[in-house]
């Protein structure tokens, strides 16, 4: 495994000079917050020399919408309908580590079958959120056939959720102490038929979009992220996996059943945009097999549900934990205080592009061009709504 | 806790007077240090103990004691684990010492203190820019003292619709018998 | 439809804007101008004509102010396919007739929603989807997304759910094709007669108003 020792001294990430506007040499482009991309709201201002970029500044704060003052006047149930909704591609995050900080603060163990099930909720999530990367990728790169085929399949482990959970989208299944309801008739035949599907897509995605000249031409060369980089800037992920560390907290720290799942961590050497999105499409396999080993292995019968206090009036005694988990962009954090009432005293969502859409962003922008910004912010996956929450 | 931890903890505590130390899990142990003693603190664990990766830094109000408690979380990628530093400063006077030369990500968290709770940050970059908000010119809102729900009635509320007080009303129909009394 | 009230209490305006966020020297870069109200044709049957072209392609621009627009994309692609009932995305202000608001409005959001309807061409109109823009929805109580989308500009169809399913979205704008072809949707007219009561609200909860009264 490569570990890095230190910090480099020669990387010097201070602010740049301020750019002589009233010399006329340069322009001032926003890019956003009306957006081309997949990547939500959030603006880039451009400093342009002719067509490079010689500065760029991100400006968040369009979806800002105070989750973590709104959840310190809710209680404990009641927030459990609110933390889905901070990332709208990957809500599973939310609830399992909204209900494991609550679990480890109360000390309540979920069920073995409910963390099956979680995992395996966590790992379709996992797919649909990367099946909609590949097509904003290749749609930010102008190759608008994928997009057609991999957005509209998400749309059926849409489905299988729908079956499992209830809702499309905003799921509210893993609540504190298990999961809501057992798994529907028969529903690892259609996971199955939906994997069989999905594996033959990517095939195809492979073909069209991987090898595609364009693509390639663009791609490559874009965004390098050297391991050099990653400690400093705080790059987590597929971002710094492709970079060639070998981190996921999957297995360095395993929750859930992932210990009892067999896959390996992925890397990469190029890290350029090219590599990552090439390692991203690995992982979407990578999900696929962990999915059916999840219906595989899991236990056939079992409690959902952990004994649990009267939610109405539940009491977490005073404590303070961070639990994380691996999403699709990296390390996704909660920090939760509790203080002995029935409200929670302060929560912070970690989220990986914090430090992926604003420095990192910022500083591999500059010598790009107007064209390719779109494309390296999607390979970056970057996603607002975790930034300012 | 592990023997890595443990000795590294004893050290600490020889070296900068740390406090509180607490195992929130096996991989998360938390301890308080001064505002004085802190950034020596995570420059020697980044530099020296390969606390290399900063999580977040994030703020807790602890309005009853009048202090902001600043925590860093720094992790660890050869043993896996996790220190939560809390670094308590007085709330009327919220200053403290910038950690933007340490880490690429630390102005933008600081940018968001600043915004967020009124913490300043001398020599952070972009410090006094907007963040999130926009124009605001209330109290930094996540404060304690601030009320984000008369603040949205006074300033988005409806002009012609009634409206109950959802958290009394609930009370109320989960027990009408008690007149919405919950005990 | 929202009654809107206290509209008689604001004094007559003058004919020009005063534009007065912006600086001395910026206001002569800018057009003073009220925006005109839209007078149908003065033969029914032409103005029908024209209403049934309307409805039939309209252009939503891609603008996903909130979560709720991330439902907008399984309706353009192959699954839903949106583009059967003549709906297609475009990039631009200039080019597009329907403002699809996806969920929550930040206040920040707000001032870019303002300034990007004010800039699309008649006829527009405006939908907006789930509970949020209605009511506030799961964020009544938050400091910084506003409770009523239709306080500050004037809004054609509600969609609810949070967050509307692509079969709601698909139905929603059938019945906004509906509306447009009875020639009942009159939200952009209503803007036009209630513009100061509009731009007092709008001023009102943005602090920083440092752009034109009327961007176009």
């Amino acid at each position: 495994m490569t570990q890095l020792t230190g910090h480099s001294a020669s990387l010097d990430f201070s602010q740049p000079e301020p750019v002589d506007m009233s010399s006329g040499k340069y322009v001032k482009l926003w890019q956003g917050p009306q957006h081309p991309g997949i990547t939500g709201n959030m603006s880039l201002e451009l400093t342009l020399d002719g067509d490079e970029i010689i500065e760029c500044k991100t400006h968040v704060g369009y979806l800002h919408r105070a989750f973590e003052k709104l959840m310190e006047g809710r209680n404990y149930i009641q927030n459990f309908t609110v933390v889905c909704r901070i990332a709208v591609p990957e809500p599973a995050f939310n609830e399992y580590l909204y209900a494991e900080g609550l679990e480890q603060l109360s000390g309540i163990e979920a069920p073995e079958r409910a963390q099956w099930i979680r995992t395996l909720n966590l790992e379709m999530m996992r797919l649909a959120s990367f099946m909609m990367w590949i097509g904003g990728q290749s749609g930010a790169f102008g190759l608008y056939t994928v997009p057609n085929w991999t957005i509209a399949y998400r749309d059926y482990v849409l489905d299988l959720f729908e079956e499992m959970t209830g809702g499309r989208i905003y799921h509210m299944y893993m609540v504190p102490g298990g999961v809501r309801f057992d798994l529907p008739k028969d529903f690892d035949k259609r996971v199955k038929e939906v994997m069989d599907g999905a594996e033959k897509l990517l095939d195809q995605v492979e073909r069209v979009m991987y090898n595609n000249v364009v693509f390639k031409a663009r791609s490559k060369g874009l965004g390098i992220i050297t391991p050099e980089m990653v400690d400093p800037y705080g790059i987590v992920g597929p971002n710094a996996r492709a970079s060639g560390i070998k981190r996921d907290l999957r297995k360095d720290e395993p929750y859930l059943v992932y210990d009892q799942l067999d896959f390996d961590i992925i890397s990469g050497t190029g890290a350029d945009a090219y590599e990552r999105a090439y390692l991203r499409l690995q992982e979407t396999r990578q999900c696929i097999s962990l999915i059916r080993q999840c219906m595989d292995r899991m236990p056939r019968s079992g409690p959902l549900q952990a004994e649990m206090p009267n939610v109405l009036h539940w009491k977490i005694p005073p404590g303070e934990t961070y639990v994380k988990a691996e999403c699709t962009r990296g390390e996704y954090g909660y920090f939760m205080v509790t203080d002995g009432t029935e409200y929670i005293r302060r929560v912070f969502v970690r989220g990986p592009s914090y430090t992926h859409a604003i420095a990192v962003m910022e500083k591999l922008a500059v010598g790009t061009n107007i064209a390719d910004i779109a494309g390296l912010m999607v390979s970056l996956h970057t996603y607002p709504p975790e930034i300012e929450r | 806790m592990g023997n890595l931890t443990s000795a590294l903890l004893e050290r600490l505590e020889r070296d900068f007077d740390i406090t509180d130390i607490t195992e929130r899990h096996e991989r998360l142990t938390t301890f308080k240090v001064t505002r004085d003693h802190a950034e020596t603190l995570i420059r020697e664990l980044r530099d020296r103990e390969k606390y290399t990766h900063l999580n977040f830094i994030t703020c807790i109000d602890y309005i009853e004691d009048g202090v902001f408690s600043l925590v860093y979380m720094l992790q660890n990628y050869v043993t896996h684990t996790m220190l939560g530093v809390h670094v308590d400063i007085d709330r009327d006077k919220a200053e403290m010492t910038s950690i933007h030369t340490l880490w690429a990500q630390a102005w933008t968290y600081q940018r968001e203190l600043r915004e967020m709770y009124g913490i300043n940050f001398p020599g952070s970059p972009r410090l006094h820019e907007d963040f999130m908000l926009e124009g605001w010119d209330d109290m930094p809102p996540m404060r304690r003292d601030f009320d984000t729900a008369a603040y949205s009635t006074e300033h988005f509320g409806h002009v012609d619709r009634e409206s109950e007080e959802p958290r009394q009303y609930m009370k109320v129909q989960f027990y009408p018998n008690r007149g919405g009394d919950e005990e | 439809m929202l009654k809107i009230t206290g509209a008689d209490d604001i004094p007559e305006q003058e004919d020009v804007l005063a534009n007065d966020g912006l600086s001395e020297e910026d206001r002569k870069l800018f057009s003073n101008a009220r925006p005109k109200k839209y007078e149908p044709y003065p033969i029914k049957a032409i103005e029908d004509f024209a209403n049934w072209a309307r409805a039939n392609s309209l252009w939503i621009l891609g603008f996903g102010t909130g979560c709720c627009s991330i439902e907008l994309r399984p309706l353009m692609t192959s699954r839903f396919d949106i583009s059967r009932f003549g709906v297609a995305g475009r990039p631009t202000p200039r080019q597009s007739s329907v403002f699809v608001i996806g969920g929550y409005v930040s206040v920040k959001t707000l001032k870019r929603i303002i300034r990007s309807y004010e800039q699309m061409q008649g006829p527009k109109f405006v939908v907006a989807l789930g509970s949020c823009p209605a009511n506030g929805g799961m964020y009544f109580d938050s400091y910084n997304t506003i409770n009523r989308l239709d306080l500050y500009i004037p809004v054609d169809m509600y969609i609810n759910g949070c967050m509307p399913r692509p079969e709601a979205l698909l139905h929603g704008i059938m019945e906004l094709q509906n509306d447009i072809k009875a020639g009942s949707c009159d939200g952009a007219n209503r803007y036009v007669e209630n513009f100061d009561w509009y731009k007092a609200n709008q001023k009102k909860i943005i602090k920083n108003w440092n752009m034109p009264d009327y961007n176009w």
